[in-house]
């Protein structure tokens, strides 16, 4: 036993090293991008062979998780809320499928949308494809229930679910690591040879077996130690407390102990029986969660016409955004300090494009050019460069979700409205970009893409790209015309050469690809620093 | 015990360093923390915060309660004001740098955010960039406004000497004695008052 001080990201990732990982499979995304560099980082896992690049994107990464599961080995893939959109077909089929060595997902979602584009809740995926979700409080929960997990995910077959939100995966703690690592699962045949071939007749029995399993999963939810009942005096009130909602009640009493029963919910299915006991001896219920009201609707129900359930679906707790102690101090209808107001000289500081980014001289180019076409024409996608819809650029109209700058010019310009042009990273283009350039080629659609190229995924902290010196063999091999495939320098000085090109490539109708490169300047900062570090 | 604290600046000002050197600290002296921090998009240039927490009892929740921080420091005077609705109005304290980071068209005149930050009840409002660019510390705003902090924070000024030691000590003595300096030089200032 050690104590560490870790972000719950970091948790997660040593107590799967602790846990006899072979690999994790992820690409970058914020809350969740620290796992995957914990282990990249550590000398521990390297010495143990766990693998840990990056992938393309999210399916690539869980697909690559369920063949290391298949080997009979324990794996692990981990993404931001969204991530599990793009990873949604082998999500819902592994969980007919189920595991062979255990398998984790880690699932960081971003309530209050402090880096993303939505607040997506995924414990409705996990509900969906009836696989368990483990849910922390706290940063040493985070690290046992990745050991846990992997027990409870080769006990029954299944993938499992690890849901934590930014305030955990961002926030650091004291943990107790165990340090007697288990050993690496050995590789072994699935005992039953149809396990992983989901034909028709296959997936109806495998279904059924995952129906059977439900009631198998809540009652080790009800049983295993992580869901508690804490019993209180004053009735009136039953509270259910799920993860990290709970630091946020008992942060309002810190000084008396909470008079209302609580349930404590951190592992799902939700046990029912603990739910009813709690509702048979309470007047009303409380439901607290990070995230959206997801159980509170489901003990609610669609005709509400049993006991007052409240959350954030009446109006006790905000609708949206994340939960803090005052809102739940609030609900609670306690007296909650205040501080003072922010003085009305404060200005809002929104993120902007670093000085020397490259990004920028594209922009100033491309504004140049498209400023005799009228506004609206330029579609932006995921990544640092989605700033460029801020001042002083204002240069895209879109941000939708990974790769849709591509396909949504596409369709803008099938309707006729041109020029269309999509701006769009050099890892969000082979992350979700390719196939839709392959449209693009298909239809010899009229569309100019740019793709910046710094070398690196900058937006989440310079992650390894799996698009660098691939990227015009990429663009070729789909089926762009060479004499369409431009490659300019984002620099000041070459600026009238790049609009030049720029406009050279709007108005051709047809497939076009132009490359800005330059190194992110954060990135080739750090690279000289640690450059320098070596020479000392 | 306990003291509830927030680093804030802007994107690259050391904000999250200074952070990182209280907890080392803190758990040196067998306290329990938490600090949560920004990561992400907003670290471009925008406003960074980490809340941190020390407590000799467990603490439950990651984010500081409104109305209940101790202390804000901070390396920018615009982004100390941003913080108020979690200053504790009675007893907290604000230890700000004065010199605007100006990377915004609609930045308040200097004055006016001064005059605000007059307005508080505890606060130490002085030009830390000064006082780390004449011990030739030309990166040491942040060690000179946490060593005036120190003043408030319960964390005996040598233990925060020692996490110094310990976070930069890869980077050479000149380097690590430098960032002392820097803080102890912030201390005199906290001194003086």
């Amino acid at each position: 036993m050690e104590k560490l001080l870790l972000l719950g990201d970091e948790a997660i990732a040593q107590a799967a090293i602790d846990a006899g990982l072979s690999g994790i499979f992820a690409y970058p995304g914020t809350p969740s991008t620290e796992i995957t560099e914990y282990i990249q980082a550590s000398k521990e896992a390297k010495e143990k062979g766990i693998r840990s690049n990056w992938a393309c994107n999210e399916k690539t990464a869980m697909e690559a998780t369920l063949g290391m599961s298949y080997a009979g080995k324990r794996a692990m893939f981990a993404c931001k809320h969204v991530g599990i959109n793009v990873a949604a077909d082998p999500f819902m089929n592994s969980a007919i499928t189920g595991v062979n060595g255990g398998i984790i997902y880690i699932a960081a979602d971003d309530p209050s949308m402090h880096s993303s584009q939505d607040e997506q809740d995924s414990r409705n995926f996990a509900d969906f494809a009836m696989i368990p979700v483990l849910e922390p409080s706290n940063q040493q929960e985070a690290y046992d229930m990745v050991h846990y997990g992997y027990e409870l995910s080769e006990k029954f077959k299944t993938p499992v679910m690890i849901r934590v939100t930014t305030r955990l995966a961002h926030s650091r703690a004291a943990v107790n690591v165990r340090r007697n690592a288990r050993k690496q699962n050995e590789i072994k045949l699935l005992e039953n040879e149809k396990q992983f071939i989901l034909l028709p007749v296959n997936a109806r029995r495998q279904y059924n077996e995952l129906i059977a399993k439900q009631e198998l999963l809540e009652n080790a939810a009800k049983n295993d130690g992580f869901n508690k009942y804490i019993d209180g005096k004053n009735k009136k009130i039953g509270i259910i407390a799920c993860g990290l909602s709970l630091n946020y009640l008992m942060e309002n009493y810190t000084e008396k102990s909470c008079e209302y029963p609580i349930l404590k919910i951190s592992q799902y299915p939700m046990p029912v029986d603990m739910v009813n006991r709690l509702y048979e001896e309470c007047e009303s219920i409380l439901v607290l969660e990070e995230g959206q009201p997801v159980y509170e609707a489901k003990i609610k129900g669609l005709l509400n016409k049993g006991k007052k359930v409240m959350g954030r679906l009446d109006g006790t707790i905000p609708r949206a955004g994340e939960l803090n102690p005052a809102i739940v101090g609030k609900a609670l209808g306690l007296e909650v300090a205040e501080g003072l107001p922010v003085p009305s000289v404060v200005a809002p500081r929104p993120p902007k494009l670093c000085e020397g980014c490259p990004h920028a001289d594209t922009y100033r180019a491309l504004n140049e050019v498209m400023e005799e076409h009228g506004k609206g024409k330029v579609f932006g996608d995921i990544g640092c460069y989605t700033l460029g819809a801020l001042p002083p650029f204002n240069a895209i109209s879109t941000t939708v979700d990974m790769g849709a700058s591509i396909t949504m010019a596409k369709g803008a310009s099938e309707a006729g409205f041109l020029p269309a042009v999509a701006i769009i990273g050099d890892s969000t283009f082979t992350h979700s970009g390719m196939t839709g350039l392959l449209d693009c080629v298909v239809d010899n659609a009229s569309v100019t893409i740019i793709i910046l190229d710094n070398s690196i995924t900058a937006m989440t902290g310079t992650q390894k790209s799996s698009a660098t010196g691939r990227i015009e063999s990429i663009c070729q091999g789909i089926g762009v015309d060479p004499d369409h495939i431009r490659v300019i320098t984002p620099l000041k000085k070459f600026h009238e050469e790049n609009v030049k090109v720029l406009k050279q490539e709007i108005e051709y109708q047809g497939v076009s690809v132009i490359i800005p490169r330059r190194e992110c300047i954060v990135y080739a900062n750090k690279k000289r620093k640690d450059a320098k570090k070596q020479q000392k | 015990m306990k003291i509830d604290i927030i680093l804030c600046g802007v994107g690259g000002m050391g904000a999250l360093s200074s952070a990182a050197i209280i907890s080392k600290a803190a758990l040196d002296m067998g306290m329990h923390m938490k600090q949560a921090e920004t990561h992400g998009m907003s670290q471009r240039g925008g406003d960074v915060q980490s809340h941190l927490r020390l407590s000799d009892r467990e603490i439950a929740s990651d984010l500081i309660p409104e109305g209940e921080c101790d202390l804000i420091i901070s390396v920018e005077p615009m982004e100390a004001l941003r913080y108020l609705p979690f200053l504790n109005k009675k007893d907290g304290w604000v230890i700000t740098n004065e010199n605007p980071f100006i990377n915004i068209p609609n930045y308040p005149e200097k004055e006016v955010v001064l005059a605000e930050l007059k307005k508080l009840k505890n606060s130490i409002v002085f030009d830390a960039d000064q006082i780390a660019r004449d011990l030739g510390n030309f990166k040491g705003t942040n060690m000179v406004v946490l060593g005036a902090a120190s003043k408030y924070l319960k964390i005996d000024i040598e233990k925060l000497e020692k996490a110094i030691r310990g976070t930069f000590e890869k980077k050479g003595e000149e380097i690590v004695e430098s960032n002392i300096n820097s803080l102890r030089a912030g201390r005199a200032v906290a001194d003086k008052l």
